[in-house]
């Protein structure tokens, strides 16, 4: 604030601070506001069942155990077994990972042709891929279960998988042809004039200068299909079923006493990965969906 | 290198015709600037020669080889853009040898290509960087560089030096200049700036609306322009245009110019073979350059070309070595070139001579010349 006189500056600091505070106190209130539940369910986990029994919803607990978090993993009953999370967990692996992989790496693939392999009619192509944005889970349900049935993939992992990628084309898509759109023409006629042909072009010259998109784009397919509990509970049966669906499973099942801490626990567990992939990767997410609305 | 032939060459996006029948050639070893305002075509056509685009009719031909359905790659040819392109990812060496590469050159003779091409350009230093280490003029080199070190048949320049800050943009065109002469090789250049067009081409196609105007050496399209838009478009401060009557007065043809002094002055137009006589009494568009309007110099009187004319200053456009002075003549605002020294102050009548063995009289309908 060059050229301004002390006393205008003094007003406008003493202005500047108090509202800074202002801003301070409604986003700490927010904060606290959004991290409460995740205490309560941290506390919770940690607690012995007596404890939860006897004490208040926000108390500290009297004695910190881990008890719950292994019964969680290990031995709590979903259903008539008595095994845990773990297979489950396991499950949701076996199924984010191919199917992110390969939405994402199609998606770039769509992404490159319609932006810069343009053919006749590709405009339309994808808008028309775009609409699959807007479909809601609900209405594919029954044409994708008769679908699945039909290839032989019905309640399985695999079939979890195929879903997971087809639904998600239409998101990894939309990412790579907006990222890309946003690369100057001039690059791929330059690597056509230098003899590069369709694949080259991809591998050598779009593809090392996509990293934030792809950040963005397994971000979301990652977070999407890890909370995915309606295809889940949908197109998977006993043994294939995501970690979503057996806590779903778990809380559910009425073996007398109800463990609040086993379920916390469960919950905390089933949350962790996409938590981690956003502290770890958050910031390239945001620097990848303001890419190209910036230049530089 | 190699001679380019260009035969009535169309292009249409779908309903709409951006070229119109381009035909043209160059030898092998010419500086071929195309050369008009946006959107003329100059680009497209551009891109036509490079493959980047289809040719909707016509035929190009490099060398001896009819072009139309040859795939950019295997053209022959290397082209320099005006966002230069470089493969941001690649440092500059990489840049330099990813054609090369492509092409399956042999990495010996890679290395030796870089070597060679860095020494000419003076890069050998920024071998090792990034693009986006560099500067506008820098990335300009290395765009120049991946090209020659292909060593095509024919080089396509697109805007090259449009992105780059007038006093670098000057350097560089003399450098692109020499550097024509050291490799002797056919270029293509695509610029919508008339300077660079004048002081770089061994031969100019001005473009408007996907048509060619004239396709000529660039002190002919000076001299001769062949319509009233190149006349206007070529040379700066732009050719004035005149409207004005052509009269006989006695055996002598000629036209008459008022330029708010008592009478109008009678200009007779001497030029040999122009045939006047039917446009006698007509209206036609008087062209003639701001140079060839300047301050009186009584040692002039006798050259029958010249003409002494009286009008008032109205604005002083102080250039450095040449001062432009507006005045009106015929109702119109006309720039004369004038020397600093002799200039008189807005408001003030001034005498100037003009200059008419270089006039030129253009038809007001068709914008086309008046000659022969």
């Amino acid at each position: 604030m060059p050229n301004k006189s002390p006393a205008t500056e003094m007003y406008q600091t003493s202005g500047a601070i108090f509202g800074r505070a202002v801003v301070y106190a409604i986003l700490i209130i927010a904060a606290i506001y959004f991290l409460i539940p995740l205490f309560v369910m941290i506390i919770t986990s940690i607690k012995t069942m007596s404890d939860i029994r006897t004490g208040q919803l926000i108390s500290w607990p009297r004695e910190v155990t881990l008890d719950a978090w292994k019964e969680a993993w290990a031995t709590a009953c979903i259903g008539v077994k008595c095994e845990g999370i773990k297979g489950y967990f396991w499950n949701s692996v076996r199924m984010v990972v191919p199917s992110v992989i390969i939405s994402t790496i199609m998606g770039a693939a769509n992404g490159y042709v319609l932006s810069m392999w343009r053919f006749r009619g590709s405009d339309t192509f994808f808008s028309c891929l775009l609409l699959g944005c807007f479909i809601p889970f609900q209405v594919i349900l029954l044409p994708m279960a008769s679908t699945l049935g039909r290839l032989g993939i019905a309640q399985s992992v695999s079939g979890l998988i195929l879903v997971h990628i087809v639904y998600g084309l239409a998101f990894t898509t939309l990412f790579f042809r907006n990222f890309y759109v946003t690369i100057p023409d001039d690059l791929v006629k330059a690597a056509k004039i230098d003899g590069a042909g369709f694949f080259r072009i991809f591998w050598k010259i779009i593809l090392p200068v996509s990293t934030p998109i792809f950040v963005v784009a397994i971000i979301w397919q990652m977070t999407q299909i890890w909370n995915d509990f309606l295809f889940g509970v949908a197109f998977s049966g006993g043994d294939s079923q995501p970690v979503t669906v057996a806590i779903n499973n778990l809380v559910n099942t009425s073996t007398g006493v109800k463990k609040y801490n086993v379920d916390m626990a469960a919950a905390i567990i089933a949350g962790l990965p996409t938590l981690i992939v956003y502290i770890v990767a958050g910031k390239y997410f945001l620097r990848g969906l303001t890419a190209g609305a910036v230049k530089g | 290198m190699s001679s380019l032939t260009i035969s009535d060459v169309k292009k249409k996006f779908g309903s709409v015709e951006v070229l119109k029948g381009i035909s043209l050639s160059i030898e092998s070893g010419e500086f071929l600037v195309l050369v008009g305002p946006s959107g003329c075509g100059k680009s497209t056509l551009l891109n036509l020669i490079a493959g980047l685009e289809g040719i909707t009719s016509g035929e190009i031909k490099i060398g001896d080889r009819v072009v139309n359905h040859v795939r950019p790659k295997n053209r022959d040819i290397a082209m320099v853009f005006q966002s230069y392109a470089l493969y941001p990812n690649m440092n500059v060496r990489q840049n330099i040898a990813f054609g090369l590469e492509t092409r399956k050159v042999p990495k010996p003779q890679i290395q030796e290509t870089i070597q060679h091409v860095a020494n000419m350009l003076q890069i050998q230093e920024l071998l090792d960087r990034k693009p986006s280490q560099l500067s506008g003029g820098q990335r300009q080199r290395v765009a120049m560089g991946r090209a020659l070190a292909r060593d095509p048949a024919i080089f396509l320049f697109d805007e090259p030096l449009s992105n780059l800050d007038a006093k670098l943009r000057v350097e560089m065109r003399t450098e692109i200049k020499l550097l024509h002469k050291r490799i002797n090789s056919t270029i293509v250049y695509v610029t919508h700036d008339q300077i660079e067009a004048m002081t770089l081409a061994d031969r100019i196609a001005i473009m408007k609306d996907g048509v060619i105007q004239q396709f000529d050496t660039p002190q002919a399209v000076y001299d001769n322009p062949s319509n009233l838009f190149v006349a206007g478009f070529i040379g700066s401060p732009s050719m004035n245009f005149i409207p004005c009557q052509i009269t006989q007065q006695n055996t002598q043809k000629g036209v008459s110019l008022d330029t708010g002094s008592e009478s109008p002055y009678f200009l007779p137009i001497e030029q040999t073979g122009m045939k006047l006589d039917s446009w006698i009494d007509r209206e036609v568009i008087l062209g003639i350059r701001p140079e060839k309007i300047s301050h009186y110099f009584a040692e002039q009187e006798a050259n029958h070309n010249i003409h002494e004319i009286k009008s008032v200053v109205e604005v002083l456009e102080p250039t450095g070595p040449d001062t432009l002075v507006f005045v009106h003549i015929n109702g119109k605002e006309v720039t004369c070139r004038v020397n600093p020294n002799y200039v008189k102050f807005p408001g003030e009548s001034m005498n100037l001579m003009i200059d008419m063995s270089n006039a030129l009289l253009f038809n007001p309908d068709t914008g086309e010349r008046i000659e022969k």
